[in-house]
Parts: structure tokens; C-alpha cells; sequence
């Protein structure tokens, strides 16, 4: 890495400059600094793009570079969320407890604090007892390590078994769906230990700075998600640049050759699919805090694709082309199913875009496959000719 | 000349069809064979078992002098082993530059760690031009591999090949769909590759394997039929019956 990284890969220079700018524009036209032009709301809005748009950059490493379409890396996603999740409602949940709990005569028993916990935390599912996966809850730093760790497991054990038995293609893809759906299928019951369909909740309550304002808050984790976009996007452009780039790209266009080179196929996919689940893992850790709140619907196999159509719109095998993907159809799925957009009405029927936004962005994507199959990420070709 | 790759008594069969049938060859340290025969005689899948693809029902396959066997070993294991292939059709790596195709075959450590921190050296740079010189791609390298002419790729993928620094190449068809210039460019260059390892060539182009002057190993129905020079095996009876009159067999 260095300075000839930068001035070999002039896009991934262009991305931070305009990566910085855009945080810079909305912390200036945020409620922190009294203009207020962006909403509180909006603020965290954007700063969950910045988290899709980091998830859809993996998504793009691992397909359009390495050609394993994975539909199953919101799992991942989800996972983060959950690992976050589980401090922050812990940790909140004990200063309500301790605050409740102050005015007794005798002090509380750690059991007695411990049992007051469980039972808020866990009473909409008729329990109170803390089960095993809580144990490290109470600690951020091993919460933390959780969010890059599960997911790197969970990576590791299920691509290990998919590649050693040489599963590709569809099949593959079949697989990751059905380990998205497990996964969610598991969380919605009620004794998974997570609160089954309710999820986890508050978690927009940051321990430890309840006098801080949501404004504030907000800008916080919207710098932290520019920054980890940043870092990510750098990364990954350094993965894919360079030796480790030209044998995944082979990996994609033809296994068999790259296989014959000596290379061990199975390996470097492994590879590819663990360390884009860490950082799917740490896109989900910094977006459910602004989301407020996390449930088993979120990791639905249905999220899955949404992401895989994000990077196919935004235009396969380049990294900006998944950014302006996932924060172009994200940003405009909220626009048209938030009521946004105006009613079509066409006399004989209105429509109604809450209902039809699904249908208009599957045609986009069968139109985008089938006639820009760069995407838009396609169109700076046509700006900017690249010596190679 | 020592025994490199010694196959003997190997047979597969697919549905019950034998593609090879109980056969046997051998070849030296370094020197160039051409494998012939019609089509189906079993070449590709004698090719589809040395290189790992294919498991053979019974046989051995017994590669250098420590006597090590192919069989149960991957297909990445036995390409770091020294056994290079190279396709009927040219498979080069057509989204990258003729540079990146031969830096990613070159001989060097192929762990995702190794390759994730790969410096480009200037070793390695020198390895890059030598070989591009050898294959007459000079001019090319910082070339798409898409963009090259049928000719050029299959000089690439031969250059890919030498990249890997074998011991044994196994090449199938090279020749096919070159022009007469561009055959005897292939010629030289393999010649000139088998003077420090073995080649073999497989190929039904007799004016081809001509060209190449070399022993040859005569395919039919997945069995050996005939050894020797190409005049010595051209005359041979049961040669002329399979090739040219199948009609009085």
C-alpha cells in the first residue's frame, strides 16, 4: 500500500475525496451545527447507506470479482447487528435496573441486578434466565470482537464445507439462501435466546451518554460509518488490486484454469467469502444502532438479493459501482415506499407506489441485466478512457 | 534418460464405455512426444488423468524419481508438482493484460497469504519479459489477452505454461486453426521448450507432428498401438488400418 497504491488505483483517491466532502456537506447541514437543513432522521438515514453501501462493496468483492454469487451475506449483516445489539440493551437495561434499584436500604446482590436484567430484557418471551449466548454481553470489548468474530465463523465453517464439495453457481447461491433463512428461522423463535420476532430494541439509547442529544448521536455513528466505508473501500480495492485481484478474477471467468496453475481454488475462495462476511459483520455492527432496532425479518433471504440487485444496478467488478448501487436503490426504495413519490393515477387504476416499487425495481434490474450489464457504474467508461 | 512419468495399466470407463483400456507409456526427463490418434482413441482423457481431473478405475500413475503417485492427489497438488496443461482451446484469462496472465502463472509461492502481500519484484519482471521474448508477445504485455489474435493466445497460454516452469508439458492441439506462419512459430517454440523438459504433444495433424520431428505414441480405442518414429509408425500395418482403411479391418 502507499502512495502507489493511490496513484495506480486514481478511483479509490476520487472516492475518499468525494466520501469526505459528503460527510463534511452533511455534518455542516445538520442539526449539530443549528443550520438543521438535514433532519436528525435524515442524518441517520444516510448514515445507514453508508453501512449498505460498505455491505454492498463486499458483495461486489465476492461476486464481481471472485464470481460467487452469495445470496446469503445479510446474514452476516445481521449477525454484527446482533452481537451489537446485545451490549447495548444489556449495558442500558443494567444503568435502568442500578438507577431503580438505588433507592432500597440494603444494596442489591449481583444476582438480584442480574435477575432484573433478564427479566426486562427477556420478559416478552416469558423468560428471565440469561441464556449462554449472553455471556459476554456485559463487556463492549468482547461484544466487539463478537461482531467480527461470529461472522467469520459462521464464513469460515460454511464455506469450507460449500467449496470443499466443489458446490458453484446456483447451487451456491442456493445454499447461502438457505443459511439466511435457517438463520432467521432460528432467531424468530422465542427461546433462541434474542427475543425471537421481537428482536432487539432501543438501540438508538447509547449507554452512557443518555444526556448526549440524538443529533449528536447521529453525526457520531454517520462519521463512523463514512469512516468505515472509507477504510473498507480502500481495503478491499487493495485486495482486488495486485496478484490477489488477478487470480480471483481468474477464479470467476475460468475455476478449472486457475486450478490447473497450481492455484488452490478452494482456498482463496474461503478467503474471499470470510473476510467479506467480517466486514458485512461490522457494516451490520454500526447500522442497526441508528436503525434503533434489529429482528429476525431484517436477515430474511429477501434482503439478501436486494443486495445482490444493488450491485448489479450500481455495475459488477468495480467497487463504486456497488456504492452508487446500494445508495442509489436504497435511497430511492425509501423515497418510493415511505410515500414519497406521487400517486400515478391512470383512471381506471392508481398506482400506488408503496405497492409498486417492488415491480419497478425488478424490471430495472431485469432491464439493467439485460441491456447495461455494467450497470451504472458503467457509464464512467464511457467518461473516462483508462490506459490499462 | 530417466523414466519422469511412467502410466501403466491405466483404464477408465465412462457408462461402461473403456476411453482407456490397459494403458501403458512412458516419458523421459526431457524430450519432445507427439501423441496421435483418431478421434475418441482416449487422448484427452489419458491427458484428464495425469493431470488429476479424471480418476482412473486401476492403474498407477508414478511421476519423478522419487516414485511419487498422481492418483488421490489434486489437481492444484499435481500442478505444483510440475506437470503443466495446456487446453485444446486457448484458455487465457481474457479480462487481464498478457502482463497480469503470465504474473499469475509464474512460479512462485500460491497461498491466498503469499499472493495477498505479492511484491512485484524485479526478478520476477525479468521472468515476465524473458518469457514473453520466448513466445514473441514482447509488444503485447501491457495488451487485454482479450484483444489478442487466435495465434497470440495460444503462444500466451504456452507461455503461461513455461511461466509454471514444469517438467512435463502436456499440450492438446496446438496447432489447430494456426495459420502455416504461425505453426512454425509453435514448432520452434515447443522444440525449443523440450530441450529442458519433456513435451508432449497431442495432435491429429500429421503434417504438424511432422514439423515436430519427435517420437510418437499412436492412440487407439484408449490403448497403445504403435511407438517410433513417425515414418517407422506410418508404415506400420495396423496404423494404416485405423487411419486410413477401416473398411478391410
Amino acid at each position: 500500500m502507499g502512495k502507489s497504491f493511490l496513484s495506480q488505483n486514481p478511483s479509490v483517491l476520487w472516492f475518499l475525496i468525494g466520501l469526505s466532502v459528503f460527510t463534511l456537506v452533511v455534518t455542516l447541514l445538520s442539526e449539530v451545527t443549528g443550520i438543521a437543513f438535514i433532519s436528525t432522521s435524515f442524518v441517520k438515514t444516510l448514515g445507514k447507506t453508508l453501512c449498505l453501501c460498505l455491505i454492498a462493496v463486499a458483495m461486489d468483492v465476492v461476486w464481481g470479482y471472485c464470481g460467487i454469487l452469495s445470496l446469503g451475506h445479510f446474514a452476516f449483516f445481521g449477525i454484527g447487528g446482533y452481537a451489537i445489539g446485545m451490549w447495548l440493551m444489556y449495558a442500558r437495561t443494567e444503568i435502568i435496573v442500578l438507577e431503580s434499584l438505588a433507592g432500597q436500604v440494603l444494596p442489591p446482590t449481583p444476582q438480584e441486578v442480574s435477575d432484573a436484567i433478564g427479566t426486562q430484557i427477556f420478559g416478552v418471551v416469558g423468560s428471565s434466565e440469561f441464556p449462554l449466548i449472553w455471556a459476554f454481553a456485559d463487556s463492549l470489548a468482547l461484544q466487539l470482537l463478537m461482531v467480527v468474530l461470529v461472522p467469520g465463523a459462521l464464513a469460515l465453517v460454511f464455506g469450507w464445507l460449500a467449496f470443499r464439495s466443489r458446490v458453484t453457481g446456483v447451487y451456491l447461491s442456493i445454499l447461502t439462501q438457505a443459511m439466511t433463512l435457517a438463520l432467521a428461522l432460528y432467531l424468530f423463535q422465542n427461546d433462541s435466546g434474542l427475543r425471537g420476532n421481537n428482536g432487539l430494541s432501543g438501540l438508538q439509547n447509547i449507554p452512557g451518554f443518555e444526556d448526549t442529544s440524538q443529533a449528536t448521536i447521529s453525526i457520531i455513528f454517520f462519521w463512523a460509518s463514512a469512516l468505515a466505508l472509507g477504510l473498507g473501500y480502500v481495503f478491499f480495492a487493495w485486495v482486488v488490486s495486485g496478484k490477489m485481484g488477478s487470480v480471483i478474477k481468474g477464479i470467476r471467468d475460468n475455476e478449472a484454469r486457475v486450478r490447473f496453475l497450481g492455484y488452490h481454488v478452494e482456498s482463496y475462495k474461503l478467503f474471499i467469502f470470510t473476510i467479506t462476511a467480517v466486514v458485512s459483520g461490522i457494516a451490520g455492527a454500526l447500522y442497526y444502532p441508528q436503525a434503533g432496532i434489529i429482528n429476525p425479518g431484517e436477515i430474511a433471504p429477501i434482503a439478501s438479493i436486494y443486495l445482490a440487485v444493488w450491485v448489479a444496478i450500481g455495475g459488477r467488478g468495480r467497487l463504486y459501482g456497488a456504492v452508487i448501487g446500494a445508495a442509489f436503490v436504497s435511497l430511492l426504495s425509501s423515497w418510493f415506499t415511505g410515500g414519497g413519490a406521487p400517486d400515478v393515477p391512470l383512471g381506471f387504476y392508481t398506482i400506488k407506489w408503496t405497492d409498486w416499487w417492488l415491480v419497478l425495481l425488478g424490471l430495472s434490474f431485469v432491464a439493467v441485466t439485460l441491456f447495461f450489464p455494467k450497470g451504472i457504474g458503467g457509464l464512467f467508461d464511457k467518461l473516462v478512457r483508462k490506459p490499462s | 534418460m530417466t523414466t519422469l512419468l511412467e502410466v501403466s495399466g491405466v483404464s477408465v470407463s465412462f457408462d461402461g464405455f473403456r476411453a482407456i483400456n490397459n494403458l501403458s507409456v512412458q516419458f523421459a526427463e526431457a524430450e519432445l512426444r507427439a501423441i496421435i490418434g483418431p478421434n475418441g482413441a482416449g487422448k484427452t482423457t489419458f491427458m484428464d488423468v495425469v493431470t488429476g481431473k479424471t480418476k482412473p478405475d486401476e492403474g498407477r500413475v508414478i511421476w519423478g524419481e522419487k516414485n511419487i503417485s498422481l492418483l488421490g492427489m489434486s489437481e492444484s497438488e499435481i500442478a505444483m508438482e510440475g506437470i503443466g496443461r495446456k487446453f485444446q482451446k486457448p484458455t487465457v484469462f481474457e479480462d487481464q493484460t498478457v502482463r497480469q496472465n503470465l504474473a499469475m502463472a509464474l512460479k512462485n509461492p500460491r497461498g491466498p497469504f503469499a499472493v495477498l502481500w505479492h511484491k512485484r519484484t524485479k526478478a520476477n519482471g525479468a521472468r515476465i519479459e524473458a518469457i514473453a521474448e520466448q513466445i514473441g508477445l514482447t509488444a503485447q504485455l501491457t495488451r487485454i489477452a482479450g484483444e489478442l489474435s487466435h495465434g497470440q493466445k495460444q503462444w500466451l497460454e504456452i507461455g503461461m505454461l513455461l511461466a509454471q516452469e514444469p517438467r512435463l508439458l502436456l499440450v492438446d492441439e496446438p496447432a489447430a486453426g494456426m495459420s502455416v506462419e504461425e505453426r512454425e512459430k509453435t514448432t520452434n517454440i515447443l522444440r525449443e521448450a523440450a530441450k529442458t523438459r519433456a513435451v508432449v504433444v497431442v495432435e491429429h495433424d500429421m503434417e504438424f507432428v511432422r514439423r515436430l520431428g519427435c517420437k510418437v505414441t499412436v492412440l487407439h480405442e484408449g490403448s497403445v498401438l504403435a511407438e517410433g518414429s513417425l515414418d517407422h509408425v506410418t508404415r506400420n500395418q495396423k496404423v494404416i488400418d485405423v487411419y486410413l482403411g477401416r473398411g478391410h479391418a
